[in-house]
């Protein structure tokens, strides 16, 4: 069991939770993941460790309430209980160790971003962050990230911060030059977006990927992706590449399989009953197992 | 209780008696176990069928050396007490076992009565008795000797991990299992589905274990949350048991499209996420046409999985014919009886999809049998111009798993075999003194009485390595 310390809510959908994970907390590495599963029948579900505390034996999880099982993993308080967690998983990040480094993040993934641009600013490489939202509440680990370096803050709507995309701001300090490597995490469109805007430039560019995932040990290969034509398992392979040879429209269409299960799941969430069952419009109906 | 033996000419009379089961068609479509075991009545019929051999060569078909005379002697006499004991003292899962074992190509072929008649059921044999001392709690204890103050860490919390376990908490050592999923069984709770092995006995198989003082530590990934090297450290010997668990793909195009699956994918969620359930948080995809590629017990596991899960038509894909399948005859045969649909002599060259990158078929390739090959099996070759697409929304890839590299790879002086597995001299011991490793990361993917029989083994090896 794994007791939740403190809990922030960070914006509108996104939570921040500080649980208990003594062994985790020690060694983790900018770029690993867990495995969370709330309780017994929950699903299985991957998320990046978004900072540690080794001293308090604390991982920060920083979680997106999308579907049914991150709603009610948000819904825990503190005082409650996650009762498994796994990891740390997946290779850490590729870190240089001396020069400028961009650090783009996208809503949720900015969580992500932090403990890249943390591991950098340790090296003594230089971080300049560039993270968005839709508007101004939507912005998270802005404070964080200011501790490390530079930031650029973006909103859709131009309600904080520079109007528009990451990717206007990103192309700004490409263009500025002396960049040696940007780390992009966010939804796929975002980071498909940033991989384009860098090739050009020539910038070694890795991005975090998110695919649907079981065991996260290499064991079921539900996370295959495409790097440069050559299947690779974000778990343990990742879960970061080079953003220049990731197939975006596949991990896209991947990350749909159980968008209708997703949905049907939310809305009986909406509708009060979160058991639903999960199954895909077919004419024969399902067994009673 | 004790009632006269027949004599040896009277027994000879009596046919192998057959396994009742969930009739066919009910069965098909729900996930309770198939076979429902012998009574009592029938177990003592089928007892008497063998023949007490002196030198009997069922033993020698056994893995880990069940002394099947003895047990099967106790059930005559109608002490089953005494029967569980003598089948617990030799294997630690019995139930397990019983219900999974290919005893046709083990124990039962080795049997005398198989030449004239049918071998002894053997294997149901042994599913009564544990099933009876599951149900009689307190018969069989697992007694351990003084404590050695020895401690033992075991990667791997699956057959051979869970017998290693057992038979080194009976020497006296401290044992800790690590376990890198949520719940210990290994293949027994990811892979092989409910209605072959119900989970509870599992779950009982693991608390009696926890009870006579093994502990288990679930979510432990060692070579991620600990290292080899840190484990060999802290306990004086350790025992690798992780298993094969990479899946391997086909490497046709196609594979990564939507409605693909490794067998290890599909039966994970089903088994140990338990998707079966209308109301399981973990999808699975209740596909209309499921192709599952292979013909191991995995694929046959799967195709019944998706027959259950309510396909129309669930298909074997398997290059060679019938008689070649690696596959158990009895799974074969409920497979069969359940209305799985099987394309032997077939070969997939493309996974076909839409502009969704959903899956709409498998493209295929007929086949003929030629040569035997290395493994002495009939080598399939290609039909030119016999290539056909078959219609399905899902294709389950079932052609096998390798060692996963996730922990070797964190400990690079840990000698290994060019397909990443585990080499062990002739006591099970790695090329690491103290390390010990055995199931399927030393031997790639086999079987689940194999593995404790490797787990039995190490476990002697371990207990005079670390007395010595």
């Amino acid at each position: 069991m794994h007791p939740i310390t403190a809990k922030i809510q960070l914006s509108p959908n996104v939570t921040r939770l500080d649980v208990e994970a003594r062994r985790i907390a020690e060694i983790r590495q900018p770029g690993q993941f867990v495995i969370v599963r709330r309780g017994n029948g929950a699903e299985r579900i991957p998320l990046t460790i978004a900072d540690a505390d080794p001293a308090r034996g604390t991982i920060t999880l920083v979680i997106q309430a999308v579907g049914k099982s991150t709603r009610e993993l948000v819904a825990l308080e503190p005082g409650e209980a996650i009762l498994d967690i796994s990891g740390p998983l997946g290779h850490p990040t590729e870190m240089i160790a001396a020069g400028r480094a961009v650090c783009v993040g996208g809503g949720v993934g900015t969580a992500v971003v932090h403990p890249i641009a943390q591991g950098l600013h340790q090296r003594g490489v230089e971080v300049i962050s560039i993270i968005g939202g839709r508007s101004r509440e939507w912005v998270i680990f802005e404070e964080e990230l200011r501790r490390l370096g530079q930031v650029v803050v973006c909103t859709d709507d131009g309600s904080y911060g520079r109007p528009g995309f990451v990717t206007d701001a990103t192309r700004d300090v490409l263009e500025a030059g002396g960049v040696d490597i940007v780390y992009a995490v966010g939804p796929v469109p975002m980071m498909r977006a940033v991989a384009d805007l860098t090739r050009p430039y020539g910038v070694r560019t890795i991005v975090s990927l998110n695919p649907v995932m079981v065991d996260g040990t290499g064991m079921c290969g539900g996370c295959r992706v495409d790097i440069g034509g050559h299947t690779k398992f974000a778990c343990v392979d990742g879960p970061e590449f080079d953003g220049h040879l990731v197939d975006f429209d596949l991990l896209a269409e991947r990350l749909g399989t159980y968008r209708e299960f997703e949905q049907q799941a939310k809305t009986a969430c909406d509708a009060g009953s979160c058991r639903v069952g999960l199954v895909r419009p077919a004419p024969t109906p399902a067994p009673q197992p | 209780m004790n009632e006269p033996k027949l004599p040896l000419k009277e027994r000879m009379k009596i046919d192998r008696q057959a396994m009742p089961e969930q009739d066919a068609t009910q069965r098909s479509g729900n996930f309770l176990e198939v076979n429902l075991g012998f009574s009592e009545k029938i177990a003592l019929l089928e007892a008497q069928r063998c023949i007490q051999c002196k030198e009997p060569k069922c033993v020698q078909g056994c893995p880990v050396m069940v002394n099947i005379p003895r047990f099967l002697g106790f059930i005559v006499e109608g002490d089953l007490p005494a029967a569980a004991r003598s089948l617990f003292g030799d294997n630690a899962l019995p139930a397990v076992t019983g219900r999974v074992c290919p005893q046709e190509t083990q124990c039962e072929i080795q049997c005398v009565r198989g030449i004239k008649s049918k071998p002894v059921a053997i294997g149901y044999l042994e599913r009564f008795v544990a099933d009876w001392a599951r149900a009689h709690s307190g018969v069989v204890k697992i007694e351990a000797r003084a404590p050695t103050g020895k401690k033992v860490a075991i990667v791997g919390g699956g057959p051979a991990g869970l017998t290693a376990a057992g038979e080194l908490v009976k020497c006296g050592h401290e044992v800790t299992v690590y376990e890198a999923l949520h719940k210990p069984g290994g293949v027994l709770v990811y892979g092989i589905p409910e209605f072959r092995l119900p989970k509870l006995i599992v779950e009982e198989e693991v608390e009696r274990l926890v009870q006579a003082g093994v502990k288990i530590e679930n979510n432990v990934v060692v070579g991620r949350t600990y290292t080899l090297p840190e484990l060999r450290a802290q306990f004086d010997a350790v025992f690798i048991a992780n298993g094969a668990g990479l899946p391997v793909f086909m490497n046709v195009p196609g594979e990564n499209l939507k409605g693909v699956y490794s067998a290890n994918e599909y039966l994970t969620r089903v088994n140990l996420m338990e998707a079966y359930a209308l109301d399981s948080d973990t999808p699975i995809l209740r596909a209309r046409r499921v192709a599952v590629v292979g013909g191991g017990n995995v694929a046959m596991d799967a195709v019944r999985t998706a027959k259950r899960l309510g396909a129309e038509r669930a298909i074997l894909v398997y290059r060679r014919s019938r008689a070649e399948m690696p596959a158990r005859v009895e799974e074969v045969h409920h497979a069969d009886a359940e209305g799985v649909d099987f394309e032997n002599l077939v070969a997939p060259l493309e996974v076909i999809g839409n502009d969704k990158k959903w899956v709409t078929g498998l493209k295929c390739q007929r086949m003929e049998l030629g040569a035997p090959d290395a493994s002495g099996r009939r080598s399939p070759i290609p039909v030119p111009g016999s290539e056909f697409v078959l219609d399905c929304d899902a294709v389950v890839v079932a052609i096998g798993t390798r060692a996963n590299p996730l922990l070797t790879a964190t400990c690079p002086d840990l000698k290994r075999n060019r397909w990443g597995n585990i080499e062990v001299d002739d006591k099970g011991m790695t090329s690491i003194p103290g390390i010990f490793a055995g199931g399927d990361i030393v031997r790639g993917a086999a079987t689940v009485i194999l593995a404790m029989g490797d787990g039995k083994r190490s476990a002697q090896a371990i207990d005079a390595y670390l007395m010595d």
